[in-house]
């Protein structure tokens, strides 16, 4: 029994990181932007946290490095699409590639330090009930972040003017534009904070999740995130719900081989990535249903006064 | 106050200067960088730039190491043309060295010593088609159930080099090999052969530089080209031209992964000569560089992939001669790539001055 509470807890812990990234990608889109750079903001973000931790002790400053490096990284991408018009496949992917380079050479000095185990923060009651208690309650601040950041994004997206805004220049930037709104600044604005909610994420990797720093330590995460938001249709709840399902099956293959399942560690490693191309491709089947629920203006450009 | 301006026709010279620009900031940006690093700026830059070349052997390296890129980045050259975003290339590639690799090991253990002139075919046709199979899962899941070719192709990635990993660790591991997670030294008789005498330069070269032939001639003068590149350029006329989009995709993804594939086995049975979990460096990566580098021509991959493995020869200089670290080049090549997407805008509009009345505008 105690098994399934600390395969639980270890599944929220993994999939805290890809609920994060998620849902800054979900913001990004629902404005019209594609980010394909989520993996090496993560990356470049993670250094930034892991350094700060590193140097200073604090988790508070550590996420808050990592977020202005996903911010100011995301700020950069916008402001090639969005002011520049370049591609957005080809833009986001040069930023991964770069975030994997920058990321590597950055942290060279970091690799093979180690932070001590991240201390959790146990809530009050709850913490300890038998089962329910190790499962959920005694986790580090920021998986209750992830979970309360799920809240807040439903609360903008639906129950706020500026969510509305947004959402309506993620269908129709031309309609929005022709009402007064300025898209391009709008767009920005979901851009940076889609970029440094993949930042948290990238810090939550390197400094609660593994908890150290080696090149490419990401593992494809944010690749994962993205499809996440496509998996959840593109709704808050969805994401956290979707994220936590693959970090449940990150931590099976960590569970079966402690089972003693006589599979080899390099068959079981390919279970997360091979869950995302079946359940993507599940979901993708019905295009109409994927046309009806993506924002329509989704990657492409907006040339305002044509 | 700088304002862009919007062309009447796209600019034939800014196309072929932008990737120019780019790399001179590229490398006015690196000479900041090492010069902050404490290094001589002048000195670092022709360690990166000039030393590759310097010197036979140097550049038989330098030939050796774009060969692969080439290769693979004139498939993807002919995917992203027709809008279909493989960014896989470097599963694919492993695949290709799994399965090529595979065909020259069990040509090695069953004993079996074939002349060079079937056996060396024979271990690219299997590196072809194990490209060419991993990239049709992708054409499969993009076709009949809608999933994006870029999430499917970049997950199988790292599938690929699980797999990868899989062999050398277990099946496929050398008995006599002190444990140690690598596969026997093929045959002589799957080795590439050398072009140059005392260097690693073998007729894979030779075989990019075909290849850089048959891609020119499929693009520009082939109708399944054309019609791939309509299908990318316009959708809409595409369509009601009768090309199919599907056919485009299928042949887009098995093109790049062929390809991709025929390096990987080129790179296992050349200068590797058994599979190690680090048969790739990323080239499958790089490659997406060279690719957008070299302006999706097949001329200009050529170029591009020189320059793109000077870098990568230029990166280890750096490591062993100025005590720089060896990821300082993937620094540079991403910058590369963002700096030459940026300086594209300049094909499609101009820098103008904005003037006092268009500002009273």
């Amino acid at each position: 029994m105690n098994d399934i509470a600390l395969l639980i807890a270890a599944a929220l812990v993994s999939g805290t990181p890809l609920a994060l990234a998620g849902l800054g990608l979900l913001i990004n889109e629902r404005a019209g932007v594609l980010n394909l750079g989520a993996e090496g903001i993560m990356l470049v973000a993670a250094v930034a946290g892991f350094a700060v931790a590193f140097g200073s002790g604090s988790d508070t400053l550590a996420f808050a490095a990592g977020a202005a490096a996903g911010a100011v990284l995301a700020a950069g991408f916008g402001w090639l699409v969005i002011w520049l018009n370049t591609n957005q496949y080809a833009t986001g992917l040069a930023l991964s590639l770069f975030g994997y380079g920058f990321s590597a050479f950055v942290g060279v000095g970091y690799v093979g330090k180690k932070l001590a185990e991240r201390r959790t923060f146990d809530v009050p009651f709850l913490a300890d009930l038998p089962l329910i208690g190790p499962a959920f309650f005694k986790q580090h601040p920021m998986v209750y972040g992830a979970v309360l950041l799920t809240f807040a994004a439903m609360w903008f997206l639906y129950r706020s003017r500026a969510g509305l805004v947004l959402r309506a220049i993620g269908e129709s930037p031309d309609s929005a534009h022709a009402l007064g709104y300025r898209v391009r600044w709008i767009r920005l604005a979901a851009v940076v904070a889609g970029g440094a909610a993949c930042g948290l994420a990238g810090a939550f990797l390197s400094v609660v999740y593994a908890p150290l720093w080696v090149e490419g330590l990401v593992a494809g995460r944010g690749w994962i995130a993205l499809a996440l938001t496509t998996f959840a249709t593109w709704r808050p709840i969805r994401v956290l719900l979707g994220a936590y399902l693959f970090g449940g099956v990150t931590m099976l293959q960590f569970y079966l081989q402690g089972e003693g399942v006589q599979v080899s560690s390099q068959l079981l490693a390919m279970l997360p990535y091979l869950a995302t191309i079946l359940v993507l491709a599940m979901i993708s089947r019905n295009a109409a249903f994927i046309r009806i629920n993506m924002p329509a203006s989704l990657g492409k450009p907006f040339h305002p006064g044509t | 106050m700088l304002r862009l301006e919007a062309r009447p026709q796209p600019s034939k010279l800014m196309s072929l200067a932008s990737p120019v620009i780019a790399l001179a900031i590229t490398a006015i940006l690196a000479a900041l960088l090492f010069a902050a690093l404490g290094k001589d700026p002048l000195r670092s830059l022709g360690v990166f730039f000039v030393e590759p070349l310097s010197g036979q052997r140097a550049v038989a390296e330098v030939l050796l190491k774009a060969t692969p890129l080439i290769v693979i980045a004139l498939g993807l050259a002919a995917c992203y043309r027709a809008n279909v975003w493989n960014i896989g290339a470097e599963g694919q590639f492993l695949l290709g060295a799994l399965t090529g690799g595979g065909a020259a090991l069990w040509l090695t253990t069953a004993g079996i010593v074939l002349p060079k002139i079937v056996a060396i075919p024979l271990v690219l046709a299997a590196g072809v088609l194990g490209g060419m199979a991993w990239a049709a899962l992708v054409a499969l899941l993009r076709d009949r159930f809608n999933a994006s070719e870029i999430l499917v192709s970049l997950m199988l990635v790292y599938v690929a080099q699980q797999l990868v990993n899989y062999v050398v660790f277990g099946p496929w591991k050398d008995p006599q090999g002190f444990n140690f997670p690598q596969t026997k030294t093929f045959d002589a008789s799957t080795w590439m052969p050398i072009l140059l005498e005392r260097t690693r330069l073998h007729i894979g070269f030779l075989i990019a530089l075909a290849a850089v032939g048959v891609t020119w001639v499929f693009m520009f003068r082939s109708f399944r080209g054309f019609q791939l590149q309509v299908g990318g350029l316009a959708p809409a006329a595409a369509r009601y031209a009768g090309f199919s989009s599907r056919t485009a995709l299928w042949t887009a993804l098995l093109v790049s992964g062929g390809m991709a594939g025929l390096a990987g086995a080129m790179e296992a049975a050349g200068p590797l000569r058994q599979l190690t979990p680090h048969i790739s460096i990323g080239l499958g990566f790089t490659a997406i560089i060279v690719c957008f580098v070299g302006r999706l021509h097949p001329v200009g991959i050529v170029f591009a992939g020189i320059l793109l493995s000077m870098m990568l020869i230029g990166g280890e200089l750096g490591q062993s001669r100025l005590g720089l670290p060896n990821a300082l080049t993937g620094v540079f090549q991403g910058l590369l790539l963002v700096l030459l997407l940026a300086c594209d805008t300049l094909i499609h509009y101009r820098v103008r001055l904005r003037s006092a009345l268009a500002g009273a505008h």
